[in-house]
């Protein structure tokens, strides 16, 4: 089991891995590659050149500016772990990180890599769509914004040009009527879950307002349940759950109806922690 | 917590001066492996070696139509692109089967398969090269043509007419077959109170050892001798199976086992693929490296249980348990695994179900049929958790079913203490259980009234716990009666030389080998003791067929049992030469002298007399000092197999104490407790940590593993990610007690203590989380392993 | 090898090592095949198992999830390393003297997380030292064992600390 031939360039700017991008088109770019390094073991990728973006100045910061958070592409699982910015103002990843693999994997993965990877049973695409929040990508002709309900696009399948590289993510700041809730069921402590539910509202004081809720192990992609947050929004936990319009696969960690009936479990239980939020 | 120093012995007859029978003292090979500085298979390199990988089918039963080689032997680093038909002019074929178990058949098998497939992981093709990266990248190259065959995956209809036949040479996909009566079974059904009926499933799954299976083979023509370096739990057995399939001596074979990565039954097996390497070696006169990755391990490593148990269990009103009846059937493969054979798993379920109690009535079926899945065989606890399982999950749901307590059914149907020595229906000899002991022990350990209180308490908050129980017999120290009478070159005695060296240390040389449960400790516990110096004066050689006694190795809980038995009598064979040798020297008799702690003594006074330093310094050279016609012998080898009875049954009993999520069907694990009785106590803390570790691998099958196949014979789950082994999270601290019941069999009255974990653990996960959902009206589960879908399913919520 | 070759320099337990490796090498094959590290073991090479564990720039990582290529630059340091320095002996005892491993294959990975762990100070409660070490496999003890293991260090660093 070990990777096919492939060559590796390190990119010393950003210019250079778009451009490099451009030149190989079967290229992938290394980032934590916690994913990737074990499909290419496994032979499940083979490309001819990694495109290692480690070390590119600029991509490795947590800050937080005019009502949003911009965390760069290279911010690693245990930088955000001890961020008091994410802490702060992104309760609800600094909620998803204890859940994401282990402490060594957490070392070496970073938040854009995880997002551009796209794992519909990964933590932080759900997060990231449960947060309204958006993703910058940098190409031939520079930047551009990609809101995360348009950057999921199918199973490990996003918006991201062949040329483009997620440069940062972007995410609205927690204010003090920002609500989170979040809940996974993993079979063992750091697994994919069977199924999980990052949720964002806003608490107005009376009832909730502006719900998200942003499932994933469910499907192709984080998949918002919209009836559900409408539902919600009016206080009915039970409408709500009634309306779950979730259309899971079966796979080898449970079939479709046990995902299901484990979403609706989980709906209970993050509604009941946005509304105990409530002040 | 606090690390617990070596305990002080407590006296029993083998209590010599210096004992060590009965001391937790710490493993003498410890401190190498915590460095890292372990000699696995997967570490050794040796000149000119190369690297071996295979192209596998992805079929599970096809036609090779065409093998091409031509680009994958002019990839980068290739050496040599060996197929099947190539290959079998270097080695013979094998057939696993056994005389003892009566019409069990199979077809021949190749190293590597010629002209079929017979299953999805199956190699067709060997590559070989100068690394294991090139020897991959030539293997994509390798173009295979097949033509699909059918695929037989479910044994429920292997059998029938319309059902394709794997091998035709066999004329049905039968394996084996065994039929067993006793008793009037048929009345005691008619004649009790309740009878319960249920089916139990158990997944397939498979040992995943953390270092998968490892071997390098060296032939050199110059010796004309075969130096293989492997992974392995029987290295005897290993040598002659590769001298016999290579058509070489069993001379010139030899094996070396060093450290190895974990075994529990998936590395005492014949493997197609290290076989191929071994045969690679002799064809290249070179060493050839392989070592299983991952993901072929999933697919090749020895599969185990996948069996489905008809059980039905009659009982009275009082709670005696008047017949039990078992229907077992199973699909192994398409080949019987040799040379152990593929029959052994389900004929165990038929010896051991009902085994812990007195019941007489007993009629079992168990059929084994072949399919195209991985083979199945031999893995840690062979055949005793589906035993386990099926017999007490009936006694608990007859207990439920009338009413009574899952310990009072027990307590009244336990074969008695003071009834051995006595037989079990199914014709199983004990010399002697402590079945009432271990479950008072247990009553009182676990505060078991407490716990149900407690039980009882959260339920009225919607807190649903379960408390299960599995009472068990273990087969260990397995005489002849295993393998031996079935025509198979595996043994059963083992040996162990003892040797004084010049500075007055001691070496041990075992038949018995090293794969992490501490055999090497006990080896040297039991010489030590026996002989009379220290510990850190024993050295224990294990692990080389050119250096070692013949011996079984390791499996069936043996190592302690025999090999042990072995290395005291040795000890003290020893001593009486060395006694000789002092008693020349000091002009004393022999008998008045005794060694203790690496001195000669009197033994009445205790007086020193002689170093055992001084006295090896003479002997070895100043021999011309001792007395004129006085030979000094400074080695002394001993066997030993059991004679007097077939095995050495240990028993025991474990409790778990569990929480189950009623939404989730989630299952915590809150405490697990096991009783066992191992006769005498080498070294407590090893039995703990054999029990320990064998209950977390059945708490695996119980709740994690299964390897997942489709119905076309492709492994959906052959990978870390998907196929769950425990991990420290989800696993409770485990509290072992002990109840020493010794075999008089052998003077140190050890039995083996390795499977009693993996046997009972996941019955009583089982009967807990049945206990914990009985109140719910759930229909009890019996199908493992217990998912959160299954559970739910139960509770009717999906 | 191929002409893919790249040449890298990088620490190595304090060693200063020089090498040419393959980009698809990944840092557990090259410790144990270049350097003859063979103390770093290679369970699973998909991430899962933890037996590869290792410290680079003061991390612990996987070694099958990072590329040779990657650690030019880098301070490397295996149970070789930690070993001989003595900064885990306190673990290697206690390990030892409540048989905290059986076949030994996890126990590298195993005390380098361990030391992970207890780096943070403080004395971590069981279950915290269970979620730590929850990424490596280990098929032999059952856990129960390095958990007092780890617990009884943790203890004494924190008494000795006082």
């Amino acid at each position: 089991m070990k990777p096919a031939p492939f060559a590796y360039k390190k990119a010393r700017s950003l210019d250079e891995a778009v451009a490099l991008l451009g030149e190989h088109k079967d290229a992938r770019l290394l980032a934590g590659g916690q994913s990737l390094i074990a499909t290419l073991n496994m032979r499940l990728s083979a490309p001819s050149l990694l495109i290692d973006i480690n070390g590119l100045s600029g991509l490795d910061g947590i800050t937080a500016k005019e009502g949003m958070v911009e965390i760069g592409a290279l911010v690693r699982h245990v930088q955000a772990e001890r961020s008091e910015i994410i802490a702060k103002l992104v309760p609800l990843i600094a909620r998803a990180m204890p859940h994401i693999g282990h402490a060594a994997i957490r070392n070496r993965g970073t938040l854009g890599g995880s997002i551009a990877f796209a794992d519909p049973a990964a933590e932080l695409p759900a997060c990231l769509m449960a947060l309204d929040g958006e993703v910058e990508a940098t190409g031939p002709k520079g930047k551009r914004t990609i809101k995360a309900q348009d950057f999921f696009k199918g199973l490990f399948e996003t918006a991201l040009g062949p040329q483009e590289l997620l440069t940062a993510i972007r995410i609205p700041a927690a204010t003090k009527d920002t609500r989170v809730g979040f809940a996974e069921l993993a079979r063992r402590h750091g697994d994919y879950a069977i199924v999980g539910l990052a949720a964002s509202a806003q608490g107005d004081g009376k009832g909730l307002k502006d719900v998200r809720l942003s499932f994933f192990g469910t499907g192709d992609t984080p998949s918002r349940a919209r009836k559900a947050e409408t539902a919600l929004e009016s206080g009915d936990i039970d409408a709500a759950v009634a309306a779950l319009d979730l259309e899971p696969h079966d796979d080898v960690q449970a079939p479709a109806k046990v995902k299901k009936h484990l979403a609706g479990v989980l709906l209970r239980r993050v509604a009941k922690q946005l509304m105990e939020a409530r002040t | 917590m606090k690390i617990t120093a070596d305990s002080p012995p407590t006296l029993s007859a083998l209590d010599r001066p210096n004992s060590y029978i009965g001391r937790s003292v710490p493993r003498p090979n410890l401190a190498r492996l915590t460095q890292g500085r372990g000699q696995y298979v997967s570490d050794v390199t040796l000149p000119r070696m190369a690297h071996v990988a295979f192209v596998r089918s992805p079929h599970a039963h096809a036609r090779i139509v065409s093998i091409a080689t031509d680009a994958a032997k002019t990839s980068p680093g290739v050496i040599a692109v060996v197929t099947g038909a190539e290959l079998a002019k270097v080695m013979t074929p094998w057939v696993g089967v056994l005389t003892h178990l009566k019409g069990l058949k199979s077809a021949p098998q190749s190293p590597i398969a010629v002209d079929v497939a017979c299953w999805q992981g199956e190699a067709v093709c060997a590559v070989v090269a100068r690394s294991r990266a090139e020897a991959e990248d030539a293997c994509e190259l390798v173009e295979v043509a097949y033509e699909d065959l059918p695929a037989v995956t479910d044994p429920e209809t292997a059998l029938d007419a319309r059902t394709h036949v794997i091998h035709a040479s066999l004329g049905d996909n039968l394996c084996f077959e065994r039929k067993l009566e006793a008793g009037a079974v048929d009345k005691a059904f008619a004649e009790s109170d309740a009878v319960v009926e249920t089916t139990f499933v158990f997944g397939r799954h498979t040992g995943v050892t953390n270092e998968p299976r490892a071997i390098v083979a060296d032939w050199n023509p110059g010796d004309q001798r075969l130096t293989v370096y492997q992974g392995t739990q029987a290295p005897h057995m290993m040598q002659d199976l590769f001298a016999k399939h290579l058509g070489l001596a069993a001379d010139q074979v030899r094996v070396l086992t060093k450290d190895v990565g974990g075994s529990f039954g998936i590395k005492v097996h014949t493997y197609a693929d290290e076989m191929a390497t071994v045969a690679l070696s002799k064809l290249l006169k070179r060493p050839v490296k392989f070592v299983a990755d991952r993901i072929e391990s999933f697919v090749t490593d020895i599969h185990a249980r996948d069996q489905r148990v008809k059980g039905k269990i009659g009982v009275t009103k009082d709670g005696t348990i008047t017949a039990f009846e078992i229907d077992v059937l199973t699909g192994i493969g398409p080949y019987s695994v040799y040379p152990r054979t593929s029959g052994i798993e389900a004929n165990q379920v038929v010896n051991l179900t009902g085994g812990p109690y007195s019941c007489p009535n007993y009629r079992a079926q168990a059929r084994v049929v072949f399919q195209n899945k991985n083979v199945m065989c031999q893995y840690r606890a062979v055949g005793h958790p589906i035993a386990v399982a099926v017999t007490e999950g009936l006694v608990e749901l007859a207990a439920a079913k009338i009413g009574m307590d899952p310990l009072e059914i027990r307590r009244r149907n336990l074969i008695a203490d003071d009834a051995y020595p006595c037989g079990s229906a199914s014709g199983l000899k004990f010399e002697k259980l402590s079945h009432h002991e271990a479950l008072a022990h247990l009553d009182t350990m676990m505060n078991y009234a407490g716990v149900r209180a407690e039980q009882s308490k959260l339920r009225k908050q919607g807190i649903y716990r379960g408390i299960g129980f599995a009472s068990f017999i273990e087969v260990t120290n397995p005489s002849a009666a295993f393998y031996g009478v079935g025509g198979a070159r595996i043994t059963s005695q083992d040996g162990a030389t003892v040797k004084l060296d010049a500075q007055g240390a001691i070496i041990i040389h075992s038949g018995v080998t090293e794969q992490g449960q501490g055999a090497e400790a006990v080896l040297a516990q039991c010489v030590a003791s026996s002989f009379g110096v220290s510990l850190d004066k024993v050295r224990v050689v294990t692990g080389d067929t050119d250096n070692t006694p013949y011996g079984g190795g390791t499996w069936a809980s043996r190592a302690a049992g025999i090999g042990g038995e072995a290395a005291w009598q040795a000890g003290k064979a020893l001593r009486g030469n060395v006694l000789a040798v002092a008693g020349a020297m000091l002009q004393a008799k022999p008998e008045d002298l005794d060694i203790r702690n690496s001195v000669v003594v009197d033994k009445a006074s205790g007086t020193e007399r002689l170093t055992l330093a001084e006295l090896a310094r003479v002997a070895y050279f100043r021999p011309d000092t001792l007395p004129p016609g006085f030979q000094a012998e400074l080695m002394a080898t001993r066997h030993y197999v059991p004679r007097a009875w077939p095995f050495a049954f240990t028993n025991g009993i474990q409790a778990s104490y569990l929480e189950i999520d009623t939404d989730t069907g989630f299952v915590k694990l809150i405490d697990h407790w096991c009783i066992e009785d191992c006769g005498t106590i080498i070294n407590p803390q090893l039995v703990d940590e054999q029990i320990r570790g064998g209950v977390v691998q059945g708490i695996g099958a119980a709740l994690f593993e299964q390897c997942l196949y489709d119905e076309r014979g492709q492994m959906l789950n052959g990978n870390m990610a998907d196929y769950l082994v425990p991990m420290a999270v989800e696993m409770p601290d485990i509290q072992c007690g002990h109840v020493v019941s010794p075999t008089a069999d052998s003077e140190l009255g050890a039995k083996g203590a390795g499977e009693a974990g993996t046997a009972g653990a996941p019955a009583c996960i089982m009967n807990a989380i049945n206990d914990a959902l009985r109140p719910l009206g759930a229909k009890p589960l019996t199908d493992m392993p217990f998912t959160p879908g299954k559970i739910l399913q139960a509770l009717g919520k999906v | 090898m191929s002409d893919l070759g790249i040449d890298i320099s990088l620490t190595v337990n304090g060693e200063q090592v020089s090498e040419r490796v393959e980009p698809r090498q990944t840092l557990v094959d090259f410790l144990r095949d270049n350097l003859g590290l063979t103390g770093s073991h290679v369970g699973c090479e998909h991430g899962v198992c933890g037996a590869c564990t290792v410290r680079v720039d003061g991390a612990i990582v996987r070694g099958c999830l990072m590329l040779a290529v990657q650690c030019a630059g880098s301070q490397v340091e295996t149970i070789e390393g930690l070993s001989d320095s003595g900064e885990v002996a306190d673990l290697q005892a206690a390990f030892e003297q409540r048989n905290a491993l059986q076949c030994g294959f996890c126990t590298p990975g195993m005390i380098a997380t361990a030391q992970d762990l207890l780096a943070g100070g403080g004395v971590p409660s069981r279950d915290e030292i269970r979620e730590h070490i929850s990424g490596n496999y280990c098929r032999c003890t059952g856990y129960h064992a390095i958990v007092d293991a780890v617990e009884a260090v943790a203890l004494q660093r924190a008494g000795a600390a006082k």
